[in-house]
């Protein structure tokens, strides 16, 4: 993988961010300490709808040590309502439930004390009563006419019902000699990082300034924050030099911010909400997508698909927040790797009362890859044809891109059939065909799964205006500012929280790649929100390409100044030297200029400089989403990412048919994400992205009893794939560079989630096949498997589970 | 999760635990406490007061009584697991011992946790059901013995009397030349508690015929149960597959099951009786391995 | 209550609560902050530290349980200021790690691991680091990190064990 144009980027150097990491100074935000720190202990309700009817608060007054207890009547009084992101202005939701509760977990009140054990105690001495209410958890039935409302002022249970058409679906449907439908469904889970969401605020009343500490990962979350409080937004200061204990899309956190920050206020202490597992599972509203997918196919005898209908059906939780918009990021990816000239996609974004959800990983693209991919695997069997032969046919080929697919999308580069081409080299298919029979005829059952698909990446935010027509934002930025000090020391900074991405070791690559200096003597440190410059946090895999592009860009300014101020020495026109390695020369006479003298004139001679100069060596850059500026269309025609990395997923599943347990015995992943910038990093964002996916396919799922309780609440009810749990995996490197990005990188921040819960799935069934038997929901449980192959008639016939 | 308040009281000897005991109704006993916080942590487990029984020396220890192997209660899982003399002696408990939680929670969880708990499917508490051990349990009003059979009763309730403390843990050792043991478990994660679990222990003779035969599945009933018809019905065969099938299916079919959230009964019968046919068999396999001494 | 423990070599003697967890007592009241809590009902692993040589979770044992053992935390390994011990060094050499939390956990299970077992084979490696989660790297880093380390204290006939005074 390494790229021998470069000196920095795409060699397998160390991550600098390791270090604190491995002897055990990450800056975490509950390791951060101050006098006078207050912590927070919450309240829930535990039915999935009631009214309150009451909260006595004295017993935990009366606690010592207790400072305040904080219902929803007096929050709301104080703040503003958490933004939606659809135009849904009825749906109005506060860190406290405010007169009625909508989901087992909301939170209802809120003690802040001299210590946790303290809040905890107190906090079960707040006493509640309740009207219970109507409540509808099945998504389906809160589409019904009777369903109660989880918003009676909304009207409808439906926050987001459209349909777009791109090209001609019903004449191509009509045209094509076969068509076939089916149904899949994903479960509710999430990424569950294993910090929770924390959040300290402190408020100085006499610089009016708020300071905000949090595991977070949220664009825009200090506007959105002095928003809700009524803060001019230059009142908040963040501070993005905590370290984020993982977070893949979920800690948005403006809930417990806005909750805590009140709270700071109000009391005059600072103030500490670190939610426990038990808060974080139930209340943190950190679900991921729920979704039933009924999908047709319009193809013919050779398997090419030439239109598709998809319903995305979305179980959103009791309110409305940012989530719905996974529903509209798919669009920009939504024929997958293929060829279909055709689609309606219809998505609808449903309340029920259950938690609400926040954007995993992927933001809907996962979900959305796994129906599209059942599509062409049931295509494949309809047929008769190879799994493998079909996606052959249907994918885009090298030579036609940037190619432009129906939603409006062109994705920029790819060579899906090398990458194939590849993987299959590495597995040895018929080997694997091989083991495969040979593990059947031990009297398992086996399978083997493959999975394609696309990781869009350098997120922009067109689904909001795309879902959205009220919001029109189409600026999705990022920055960089690099200074060399009047020692010659570079220090650049970033704008943003990180949660294991290296961003600092990223943006040190990039920044010595163009100044052709060593990474490691560039200091990257993160300045707080007022100081910094704009940035949209590292979500939609977007910050190898957005931040590296940003430094790539700053650094290149700082060079044209460094090669400014030497050709005025030299006097000699600015193609008349060149830039080697900190230094610049006369081209002809070989006269040099070091780094130190160009340092020493910027900083100290200013009768040296060229006129117009700024005195210093300093460089700042704020960088657009490259092939991001345009509104969607008015049949939702977008230009969602600017990149699209490419996975493809082989994947030898072994099942003990009495048991049900699966084993997955071969894993390879073919991944290209052009241009690698730290081979290092993209390893473990791959390997991590398919646990993450195994756990989704297999293992996890939050679960909600009949009475709306959901039970899911801890670790031994939330299996999280152990290293027992994840195979061995292999991975195949190819390189499409984008022809968007300054070395052709593209994201990678989401690789291997997107495609592994496909692939395991398609291993599965291949597995069951021979027995009639297709599983379309996942999580898919061992004990399931068992029960279907129990169950399986001798006949063949088609038998899916139907829970 | 912070627990809510208690008194931390360490005793020094069994007659001191069982007065802290007597006085406090709501005391608990912790040894290990890999059970017991957790449900602290989650206030589902509230008691006024903590006894640490973990420096007792009298609950210290192990001893070969020749047809019994006693272990002490405080005895720590990884030590049970290290220690050739379990092996030696039990080695139904060496073979489960490895299935017990994460190896970070057997450096502190103990034996007597693993019974106390009750938890349906504990290894511990299979691998002394399907041997027929013993508990000795102590109190204000003295020692008492109870066959494991009818101690464990069902998930967190045992025979034992009020304000008593287990003391320690006995295993028939059996004398046959040629012993094998089998374990097996399903699970969600590898290391999760068990969805099903089957153990068996057989004694073979030189012609390969059972002379005796234990077997027990966990986890799919109250407390782990001990397959009797089975094991009398497997005595003098050659414990061929069909054979094995045969007896464990029947004995099955006999026993009431505890579904659950997590498995249903179609699963949990299907399950043991998989595991427990595959257990015999395993355990005929390792018989037909070893020699005694 | 007053509770005396041996933490990094150093005797300390701390007044708790009976219900102060190992993990907050050594977090909160010793500013041990590379242990981490991430569940505080025994799973994830995150506050594993070192009782008597061999891994614990801290959030399993009441600070009033804990003297009398030799308790060690992340913050023992390092060999001097600035320094790494060899398996902290593998574990930036491969990059076995990506947001940090899980970190300390990991390192300090390698360290019993290898102190236990000089050559571990990769199921061994597997076994032992499966009561830690993981929920960035998919454990191949780590495996292959502890591979290493192993491989370099053969080498370099260190013992794992011996920690910095």
């Amino acid at each position: 993988m390494k790229d021998s144009r470069f000196k920095f980027v795409s060699h397998s150097r160390r991550v600098q961010e390791d270090r604190r990491f491995v002897t055990g100074r990450g800056n975490f935000v509950a390791s951060i300490e101050m006098d006078g720190l207050l912590h927070v202990a919450l309240v829930a309700s535990k039915h999935p709808s009631a009214r309150i009817r009451s909260i006595d608060v004295s017993a935990a007054l009366a606690v010592s040590g207790v400072h305040h207890v904080v219902t929803g009547t007096e929050l709301s009084a104080a703040v503003e309502p958490m933004m939606n992101g659809l135009d849904t202005p009825k749906v109005r939701r506060y860190s406290l439930a405010v007169g009625q509760t909508r989901y087992c977990g909301e939170w209802v009140a809120a003690v802040a004390a001299e210590s946790r054990a303290i809040a905890e105690d107190a906090a079960e001495l707040v006493e509640v009563t309740y009207d219970p209410l109507p409540y509808v958890i099945d998504v389906e039935a809160a589409l019904q006419s009777d369903s109660p409302l989880v918003h009676p002022d909304h009207g409808t249970n439906v926050l987001l019902d459209r349909t777009f058409v791109w090209g001609e679906v019903e004449r191509h449907f009509a045209g094509s000699p076969r068509t076939l439908s089916f149904r899949v469904s994903w479960g509710r889970n999430s990424t569950v990082p294993v910090e929770t969401f924390g959040v300290v605020a402190r408020f100085d009343p006499w610089r009016e300034l708020l300071d905000v500490w949090a595991s977070i990962q949220m664009p825009k979350y200090a506007e959105q924050i002095a928003r809700a409080l009524r803060l001019p937004a230059n009142s908040v200061r963040v501070h993005y030099d905590v370290d984020v204990g993982g977070s893949y899309g979920v800690k948005r956190g403006i809930k417990h911010t806005v909750l805590a920050a009140y709270l700071a206020r109000r009391l005059g202490r600072p103030v500490r909400l670190i939610e426990d597992r038990l808060d974080n599972m139930q209340s943190g509203d950190a679900h991921g997508p729920e979704r039933i997918f009924d999908v047709s196919v319009a193809f013919d005898d050779r398997g090419i698909v030439k239109s598709m209908k998809m319903r995305a059906l979305d179980n959103v939780g009791a309110y409305a927040g940012r989530a719905p918009f996974q529903l509209g990021k798919p669009v920009g990816a939504i024929v997958g790797p293929y060829r279909i000239e055709s689609v309606q996609y219809q998505v609808l974004s449903v309340m029920t009362n259950k938690a609400a959800q926040e954007a995993v990983r992927g933001f809907g693209q996962s979900p959305t890859n796994f129906a599209i991919e059942t599509a062409i695997d049931r295509v494949a069997v309809a047929l008769g044809l190879d799994r493998i032969e079909i996606r052959r046919r249907n994918f885009i080929r090298r030579e036609q891109f940037p190619y432009l697919i129906p939603s409006g999308t062109r994705y920029d580069s790819g060579d899906y059939h090398a990458v194939v081409d590849k993987v299959l080299e590495r597995v040895d298919w018929s080997g694997l065909e091989t083991e495969r029979d040979r593990l059947r005829a031990s009297g398992l059952l086996a399978g083997i799964g493959v999975a394609a698909c696309l990781e869009p990446g350098g997120g922009n935010s067109s689904f909001e205006p795309l879902l959205n027509p009220k919001n029109t934002t189409t600026t999705w930025m990022d920055s960089c500012r690099i200074n060399v000090d009047g020692l010659g020391c570079i220090t650049a900074t970033i704008h943003t929280t990180s949660s294991g991405q290296g961003h600092e070791t990223l943006t040190a690559t990039v920044i010595g790649e163009v100044l052709e200096i060593d990474p490691d003597r560039i200091r990257i440190i993160r300045p707080d929100s007022l100081a910094s410059l704009p940035s949209n946090s590292p979500v939609g895999s977007r910050m190898a390409i957005m931040l590296g592009g940003a430094a790539f860009h700053a650094a290149q300014r700082l060079k044209r100044k460094l090669i400014a101020i030497a050709a005025h020495q030299l006097q000699r026109p600015a193609d008349g030297v060149t830039y080697s390695g900190g230094s610049v020369s006369d081209v002809q006479t070989g006269r040099l200029l070091t780094w130190s003298d160009l340092v020493t004139i910027a900083h100290r001679t200013i009768h040296l400089m060229p006129e117009g100069l700024e005195p210093g060596l300093e460089a700042t850059y704020v960088m657009q989403v490259p092939t991001g500026r345009d509104l969607p269309t008015a049949d939702g025609r977008v230009q969602m990412y600017p990149c699209h990395s490419f996975e493809f997923h082989v994947v030898l599943a072994a099942i003990d048919p009495q048991l049900g347990r699966t084993e997955l015995r071969r894993y390879v992943i073919g991944h290209d994400c052009g241009t690698v910038i730290n081979p290092h990093i993209v390893k473990g964002m791959t390997l991590g992205g398919i646990a993450h996916g195994i756990g989704a396919a297999l293992f996890e799922e939050f679960i909600y009893d009949g009475q709306g309780e959901m039970t899911s609440q801890t670790f031994m009810d939330y299996p999280l794939p152990s290293s027992h749990e994840i195979p061995e995996v292999e991975i195949v490197h190819h390189c499409t560079p984008s022809p968007f990005t300054v070395f052709g990188q593209k994201g990678s921040g989401e690789s291997g989630y997107l495609g592994a819960p496909a692939a395991v799935a398609s291993a599965i069934n291949d597995a069951v096949r021979p027995l009639g038997i297709a599983f379309t929901k996942l999580p898919i449980r061992l004990t399931a498997i068992s029960d279907a192959v129990a169950g399986a008639s001798g006949t063949g016939r088609q038998h899916t589970d139907d829970h | 999760m912070k627990s809510a308040p208690f008194d931390y009281l360490r005793a020094r000897s069994i007659p001191e635990i069982c007065t802290f005991l007597g006085e406090d109704p709501d005391a608990a006993i912790i040894a290990g406490g890999q059970t017991l916080i957790p449900m602290m942590a989650m206030r589902l487990a509230r008691p006024s007061r903590l006894i640490d029984i973990a420096r007792v020396p009298d609950l210290q220890g192990m001893r070969d009584d020749g047809a019994a192997f006693s272990i002490g209660a405080t005895t720590r899982q990884a030590e049970a697991l290290e220690s050739l003399h379990v092996a030696r002696n039990v080695p139904l408990l060496h073979k489960v011992l490895p299935w017990v939680g994460h190896a970070a929670t057997r450096h502190r969880g103990t034996i007597g946790g693993c019974v106390a708990n009750a938890d349906p499917a504990a290894e511990v508490s299979l691998a002394l059901v399907t041997l027929g051990g013993e508990v000795v349990t102590q109190n204000l009003d003295g020692t008492h013995r109870y066959s494991a059979r009818d101690f464990i009763l069902g998930p967190m309730m045992t025979a034992m009397a009020p304000g008593s403390c287990i003391t320690e843990i006995s295993f028939p050792v059996w004398s046959h030349r040629r012993i094998g043991v089998g374990f097996q478990e399903v699970s969600v994660r590898r290391s999760d508690f068990a969805l099903a679990s089957a153990a068996a222990q057989v004694a073979l003779d030189s012609a390969g015929h059972c002379l005796a035969c234990a077997i027990g599945v966990g986890a799919v009933t109250a407390a782990p149960a001990y397959l009797q018809p089975a094991c009398e019905a497997l005595i003098g065969s050659r414990l061929s597959d069909a054979e094995i099938s045969e007896a464990v299916t029947g004995a099955l079919d006999r026993l009431e099951l505890m579904p659950n959230a997590h498995a249903s009964e179609s699963y949990q019968r299907r399950a043991a009786a998989a595991l427990a046919i595959r257990a015999v068999a395993e355990a005929r396999g390792d018989a037909v391995r070893r020699i005694g001494d | 209550m007053n509770v005396e423990l041996r933490i990094n070599g150093s005797r300390l003697h701390v007044a708790v609560e009976p219900r102060t967890t190992l993990a907050d007592c050594l977090r909160d009241h010793l500013h041990l902050s590379g242990v981490q809590t991430g569940c505080e009902h025994g799973v994830c692993g995150a506050c594993t530290v070192l009782i008597d040589g061999e891994p614990a979770r801290s959030c399993l044992m009441f600070a009033a349980q804990a003297d009398g053992y030799e308790i060690t935390t992340i913050e023992a390994l390092a060999p001097a200021p600035g320094e790494l011990s060899v398996i902290q060094d593998a574990f930036c050499e491969l990059h076995a790690m990506a947001c940090g939390f899980c970190t300390p956990g990991m390192v300090l299970v390698a360290h019993a691991l290898l102190n236990r077992n000089r050559n571990p084979s990769r199921a061994d490696i597997v076994e032992a680091i499966s009561g830690n989660v993981c929920r960035c790297t998919g454990y191949g880093q780590i495996i292959e990190a502890i591979e290493l380390a192993a491989k370099r204290l053969c080498e370099s006939n260190v013992v794992a064990g011996e920690l910095s005074e």
